[in-house]
């Protein structure tokens, strides 16, 4: 039998780098959850406007690409405090599904927001990576991909680095360990939570922005969240481990259904991983399990 | 104020409607229903029609989630199991209406009960996300089971037709629709006074002091399950004689989240919250188009409303919920409430 091995080869290095970045944009979940306990379905909007504020920079304004990136970082994490501090802290102490759901709507919004300003035609972010093939070892992989997941792995590098050792990393995991205890010891919690969201929206949107480089920005971007509320359900919510494990996972699972299936069979394995997970086990590969009490 | 309504017996107690001025407002509405038709153009009864289907889709929802605590994002799916199922006895056996319709929401049913079986491992927002699975797994359904549901170009549904009368005007259409619709609302409030129903909002509220007091929770989270997407099945079959085409673009995940918000936005666990979110979600966008074309806009107002409806579509769903999470269904029983008081506390 005569199998093509190098496709299989690209089609896996493909779904792998596409896994970084649904790992990368599962981490700025898994982040708002441990903090806030927010399941926030709109992480795949927070992408997009990362994307159209970095387009628009780049465009409107023409600002260089680099700078454009920047500050449509910084603003997309302004704008996740704002949201946090709008619509989700007055939530605070509601039932999960309506935290829930305000998160729907505010996808919504978001959608709304960008359709008005920029139209929903689909835009193409400038050009800002290098453009040569990228051949490992026989296989191609297309550079946009490869150099996403190499921002991706970095990215999330750094991001763990800093939770690890900074301060206000450090006063994140003690809340997300334990609210009240944290803050007895003194951590100020509220600002966590806007801590959080913030660092999760700036997360999201350098997402966006490689996401919209490899394949286009446009107002339905935003389904990109769904596989990545898969991964996130796969990998457990509350665990970075279980994000990138997952992210990888799923990216590489996708990438075999769309190429050897065909492409809308690539969010029915998805979701059908996600049924099985979820019967097998609810919380997750690498989740807590909550035990429930009377 | 309102006096004299004592209750005396059990019997006057769990009643439905208690008084005799609740009497009174229902004959009113039941005649404005009856007269509505005459008076309305055809755009109004379009959109009664309309809001004849996404009631009896809501109070499904509301069986579901409001009473019994599950959270589901799969309502459009069930209504789309409803609308192929009748759209393909429709055109393969040209059955009679309502036994199609029947069979919508029987074929809907079937597939809740699926749906349902991992509410009992999974549930709140896991619960949730496993319905979006499965409305993703429907739609890849719909889309590539050729031969019963005809692919991407979907099902063309011939015209309702009972006793040689073709049901092929919003006029007639109102006069199968709002009828059903009133039944079916009416058998959910009934529902919430038996045993069953009383099973569910029980599980709602605590779901493991539920089966400690004996209520075996998978077979009625189930039924919950089974009963819901029967709604959403006959409201799906409605759809499809409504709009007379099903494609598996029908009955997008949007639509699932339209039908939670109409029943955040009404009130949930209440009947009259589930009637007042379908209207008022379904007229609003309504409402938004005429402002939109009154307002003095220099660039086309058509293309401003689809993103102006799409945000206030979110804005409605955030504000209800944090600034009023009981709904429309509260404001309602405040108005009442400040009539029944009145004159003695403002």
């Amino acid at each position: 039998m005569d199998f093509d091995w190098l496709f299989l080869v690209e089609i896996f290095l493909a779904g792998l780098g596409a896994g970084g970045l649904y790992a990368l944009t599962a981490l700025a979940f898994v982040l708002i959850y441990k903090a806030t306990r927010v399941v926030n379905l709109a992480i795949g909007e927070m992408l997009m406007i990362g994307a159209y504020l970095c387009f628009g920079l780049a465009t409107a304004m023409n600002l260089p690409m680099w700078l454009a990136i920047v500050v449509a970082v910084i603003a997309s994490g302004m704008a996740g405090a704002v949201l946090e501090r709008v619509a989700i802290r007055p939530m605070l102490g509601e039932s999960p599904i309506a935290v829930f759901m305000v998160t729907v709507g505010l996808a919504s919004i978001l959608v709304g927001v960008v359709e008005l300003v920029w139209t929903s035609e689909p835009r193409r972010l400038p050009e800002f990576m290098p453009n040569t093939p990228v051949m490992i070892g026989e296989a191609f992989v297309p550079p946009k991909v490869f150099y996403g997941f190499l921002v991706a792995a970095a990215l999330i590098a750094v991001a763990l680095t800093v939770f690890r050792f900074w301060r206000g990393g450090v006063a994140l995991r003690a809340t997300a360990s334990d609210q009240q205890t944290a803050y007895s010891m003194g951590i100020n919690v509220p600002r966590v939570f806007s801590l959080s969201w913030t660092v999760a929206a700036m997360i999201a949107a350098i997402a966006g922005v490689i996401v919209g480089a490899v394949g286009g920005i446009s107002s339905t971007m935003g389904v990109f969240g769904l596989s990545v509320l898969v991964v996130v359900i796969v990998g457990g919510l509350d665990s970075v481990l279980g994000a990138l494990v997952a992210g990888l996972f799923i990216g590489v699972v996708e990438s075999l259904a769309g190429g050897y299936l065909g492409g809308e069979y690539k969010l029915l394995a998805t979701f059908l991983i996600l049924i099985v997970v979820l019967m097998v086990r609810p919380y997750g590969l690498f989740g807590t399990h909550e035990i429930e009490r009377l | 104020m309102r006096i004299g309504t004592a209750r005396s017996s059990y019997r006057h107690d769990e009643a439905l409607f208690d008084s005799r001025t609740q009497y009174a407002w229902l004959a009113i509405l039941g005649v404005a229903l009856l007269g509505f038709p005459f008076v309305a153009d055809e755009y109004w009864l379009y959109l009664a029609c309309l809001v004849a289907i996404n009631i009896a889709s809501a109070t499904g929802l509301n069986i579901l989630t409001g009473y019994t605590g599950l959270v589901s994002l799969g309502q459009a799916a069930f209504m789309g199991i409803g609308a192929y199922t009748v759209a393909a006895f429709e055109q393969k056996f040209g059955t009679p209406v309502l036994l199609n319709l029947l069979a919508g929401g029987f074929v809907a049913m079937l597939g809740g009960l699926v749906v349902g079986l991992p509410s009992l491992r999974v549930k709140g927002l896991y619960l949730a996300i496993s319905t979006i699975a499965a409305s993703v797994v429907l739609h890849f359904v719909f889309a590539n089971w050729h031969s019963v549901t005809g692919g991407h170009s979907g099902i063309t549904v011939a015209p309702a037709e009972i006793l040689g009368i073709s049901f092929d005007t919003s006029f007639r259409l109102y006069w199968l629709f709002v009828p059903i619709t009133i039944m079916m609302v009416i058998g959910a409030a009934n529902l919430f006074r038996t045993r069953i129903g009383r099973a569910f909002i029980a599980i709602r509220d605590r779901d493991i002091s539920a089966e400690v007091l004996g209520i075996p929770l998978l077979r009625y989270k189930l039924l919950s399950f089974g009963l819901s997407s029967f709604y959403a099945g006959v409201a799906g079959g409605m759809w499809a004689y409504f709009f007379r085409v099903v494609t598996p673009e029908s009955f997008p995940l949007l639509m699932s989240i339209f039908f939670l918000a109409a029943i955040i936005v009404g009130g949930m666990g209440t009947i009259l919250g589930a009637i007042l979110g379908a209207i008022f979600m379904t007229m609003v966008p309504e409402a938004l188009k005429l402002i939109v074309g009154w307002l003095p806009l220099s660039t086309d107002a058509t293309l401003i409303l689809s993103p102006v409806r799409t945000i206030v579509f979110g804005a409605l769903i955030v504000g209800f919920l944090v600034f009023e999470p009981l709904g429309l269904q509260e404001i309602w029983r405040r108005i009442r409430r400040f009539f029944h008081l009145w004159p003695f506390r403002a």
